[in-house]
């Protein structure tokens, strides 16, 4: 299997779910971030031989025909072979070049080239800009290289929230420190709600206030059904550091057009059969609201959305009660 | 009130009974799972036809000891393993929810709790 296929196979496996992060690398970047900008290129004029020089010296396996940034053609290590076995290696590029390229455009997000690796035997795609002029060109090998990169940064940036490096709490709700971060798959209500509830159990057994714990757990669990809802699929992350817990719910879209007519009570943009289920009944955000000590949502249409929540961990907060509503309708 | 008694009061089936003598001092009624997130008390039986495995999960997250589900509808066996898991009861009768909230708000006045939350549904 070659290098773009086991990307693609990071894509597309089905026994397992693909890594958020990774997946989240390969929808952000995109291929101007990935691809060599240095191209060594040929002309329609010169002979199949230069282009092959051009090859062996470069060690890579095809060149781009193209003059003063307009893209013609590719000549490919399959027809110098074919070149030299039907002697007409000194013939000039134009003669024997592919002519019918496939190409990528630099806005395309990475995720984009690597399925086109998968789904085509190239080895490489020339790189066009928007005004179809030659600006790049991008193998296998830059895909790696680059993922590579930014993946150890990734892990770089996570071992240092990372509570493990971290000497262990003292005790005290403000020595506490935990980092968890919970895949949430589009509409996967088998799993749904896992996460809110081990962000629960983690707080318990932090001996954090279970009133204080139900507040977290709500919020939790209602950004998470958001996101196995109407999200494509996201993150939702839970940080407990300085004596507060922020829950961050993260995802690639579709995006919220009016966040405002989202967060009021009743409002809901789910469908027939979620309401079946008995979510969408347009109180999730409200819920949200009404449990935290502060609330923030970010979204764009098309874009992504961000929602964070913080709850104070050691101090009941005015006017928002530490098991919502309940205390007040125990005594109606 | 026990499970025991709540079985008894609502002519209904244990699915999931962890421990049938689990003591039940309120009930919830609603078919909204946010609603029941906001609302429901801890120590709660939750009425409601809401048969699935979500509704095991925000049980499990408000602190409700039993889900009394109604209609008779029948229990998905992925929603019994979690409720297992999280030593929730899961019970089922035939009668709806307005009769299994007035029945087990009678049982819980009698005994002096006088905590049932309903919502229209």
């Amino acid at each position: 299997m070659n290098d773009a296929v086991s990307s693609q196979a990071a894509l597309n496996a089905d026994d397992e779910r693909p890594s958020i992060v990774l997946l989240e690398l390969i929808h952000r970047m995109k291929v101007r971030d990935v691809m060599t900008r240095e191209v060594c290129v040929t002309d329609r004029d010169s002979p199949l031989r230069a282009a092959q020089q051009i090859m062996r010296k470069q060690g890579i396996g095809g060149v781009p025909v193209a003059e003063h940034g307009r893209l013609y053609g590719m000549v490919s290590m399959p027809d110098i072979i074919r070149a030299w076995e039907d002697g007409y290696i000194d013939d000039p590029c134009r003669t024997h070049m592919s002519t019918r390229l496939v190409v990528l455009e630099e806005d395309m997000p990475l995720a984009f080239a690597i399925r086109y690796f998968g789904r085509y035997s190239f080895g490489r795609f020339p790189v066009l800009n928007r005004e179809q002029m030659l600006v790049g060109i991008l193998s296998q090998r830059d895909i790696n290289r680059a993922l590579l990169r930014e993946l150890a940064g990734e892990v770089k940036r996570l071992e240092s929230h990372s509570g493990a490096s971290l000497p262990p709490p003292a005790g005290g709700i403000f020595d506490m420190y935990m980092l968890r971060e919970f895949p949430v798959a589009k509409l996967d209500f088998e799993n749904a709600g896992k996460a809110a509830n081990q962000i629960r159990l983690m707080l318990l057994e932090k001996q954090v206030e279970p009133r204080v714990v139900r507040r977290v757990a709500v919020a939790a669990y209602e950004l998470e059904m958001n996101l196995c809802v109407h999200s494509n699929g996201g993150v939702l992350s839970c940080l407990v550091s300085n004596g507060r817990a922020e829950i961050i719910a993260r995802d690639n879209g579709p995006g919220i057009p009016d966040i405002e007519w989202a967060c009021l009570d009743g409002t809901s943009t789910a469908n027939a059969w979620i309401r079946s289920l008995g979510f969408g009944a347009g109180m999730g955000l409200p819920n949200v609201k009404r449990v935290a000590d502060d609330f923030l949502i970010e979204s764009k249409p098309g874009g992504g959305t961000r929602a964070r929540v913080i709850v104070q961990l050691g101090v009941q907060s005015d006017g928002k009660p530490s098991a919502p509503e309940t205390s007040a309708r125990s005594d109606t | 009130m026990t499970l025991s008694d709540l079985l008894a009061a609502c002519e209904a089936t244990a699915v999931v009974a962890p421990d049938a003598q689990v003591s039940v001092s309120r009930a919830y009624t609603s078919d909204l799972l946010s609603d029941v997130m906001a609302h429901a008390p801890e120590e709660s039986v939750l009425i409601t036809i809401q048969n699935h495995l979500n509704t095991v999960a925000v049980a499990t997250l408000v602190g409700c000891r039993a889900i009394l589900i109604c209609h008779g509808r029948a229990i998905p066996e992925e929603m019994a393993a979690a409720a297992r898991s999280e030593q929730v009861a899961i019970l089922t009768t035939p009668i709806n929810q307005f009769e299994a909230s007035n029945r087990i708000g009678s049982c819980l006045t009698t005994q002096g709790h006088a905590r049932v939350h309903s919502v229209a549904v």
